[in-house]
């Protein structure tokens, strides 16, 4: 009895698998995403500099960590959605979720090379270096090999069809190198310190001090969302050229 | 407000250098994103009309 209701279900969610439904509806989010991205930054700004104290050991210096977490975090998680989208791609054979995966790798390197870049300018005044061959060092600048690696074999393969199979092969296989980032901290002994943030002790700073860095992580995530959607719409009209929806679509737009 | 005048903001207590070099960075490469994002639509969009323009 229940059958038709999860039949139309099912049906609902794949309808938004279709790019030409995809499409508006992206289009429609970005704003959205965009703006809430800003107002989050502003007030995560607001809070990581003008409420949050001077901390004791490092002075105004930890003040890179409101960026610095956020990248990371973003970093890792990107990859993971990718590899997730690249899995339902490889599964499914979904057209969107392959171009989901092309859409999200750029923005993954972006935050790669900010949590690189401001990590060194964080370790150079607190650890008196730019740079260490540490786990977690070695194992973010991977990260950032395997995001260019993935846009080099895309760009390498004329048919897209392979690209996208050839692509989520790589992101599946890179997927290994997201614990291994995550838990260097504790499997070795690093020169990075352990976890900031973790959900089983109490907080170890100042609540200002995790609040402005949780703001600056959900702007993060929005940004994302909203950069994404908007290069997955570019995706699917450089893609799609030849159908019909597009071609009304342009007509809209002029 | 902890900094009692914008130049001691700007100075970051010494670490000015390594925190305002951690932000310019970053807010310069989302800035490049933002812009490489509206060239690729433009661009795509360009392509399209060229297309549908010849077909028709």
């Amino acid at each position: 009895m229940n059958q038709p209701v999860l039949l139309a279900g099912s049906i609902n969610v794949f309808r938004y698998a279709a790019p030409q439904t995809f499409y508006p509806l992206a289009g429609k989010m970005i704003p959205w995403f965009g703006w809430t991205a800003a107002i989050l930054c502003i007030a995560g700004l607001y809070v990581g500099f003008f409420m949050a104290p001077t901390d004791h050991q490092q002075g105004e210096s930890y003040r890179i960590i409101f960026i610095h977490v956020a990248a990371a975090w973003m970093s890792m998680f990107i990859y993971m959605v990718m590899a997730f989208w690249a899995g339902v791609g490889l599964v499914f054979n979904t057209r969107l979720s392959h171009m989901m995966v092309s859409a999200l790798v750029p923005t993954g390197a972006l935050f790669t090379f900010i949590a690189l870049w401001t990590g060194s300018l964080w370790g150079k005044p607190t650890w008196g270096t730019w740079w260490a061959w540490d786990a977690r060092m070695t194992s973010e600048l991977i990260l950032l090999f395997l995001y260019f690696g993935f846009m080099a074999l895309q760009a390498g393969i004329d048919d897209p069809r392979r690209a996208d199979r050839a692509g989520a092969v790589l992101a599946l296989v890179g997927v290994v190198n997201i614990p291994i980032i995550y838990f260097s901290v504790k499997w070795w002994n690093t020169l990075h310190q352990g976890a900031s943030v973790s959900l089983t002790r109490a907080p170890t700073m100042a609540t200002t001090m995790l609040t402005g860095m949780l703001l600056m992580a959900l702007a993060a995530w929005m940004y994302t969302i909203a950069a994404s959607l908007h290069r997955v719409r570019s995706i699917i009209l450089e893609r799609e050229h030849g159908a019909d929806w597009i071609r009304n679509h342009l007509e809209i737009q002029q | 407000m902890n900094w009692g005048s914008w130049s001691n903001f700007w100075m970051m207590g010494g670490y000015g250098f390594y925190v305002w070099g951690s932000y310019a960075v970053t807010f310069t490469l989302i800035a490049m994103e933002i812009l490489l994002l509206r060239a690729r639509r433009r661009a795509a969009l360009d392509t399209l009309r060229q297309h549908t323009g010849a077909q028709s």
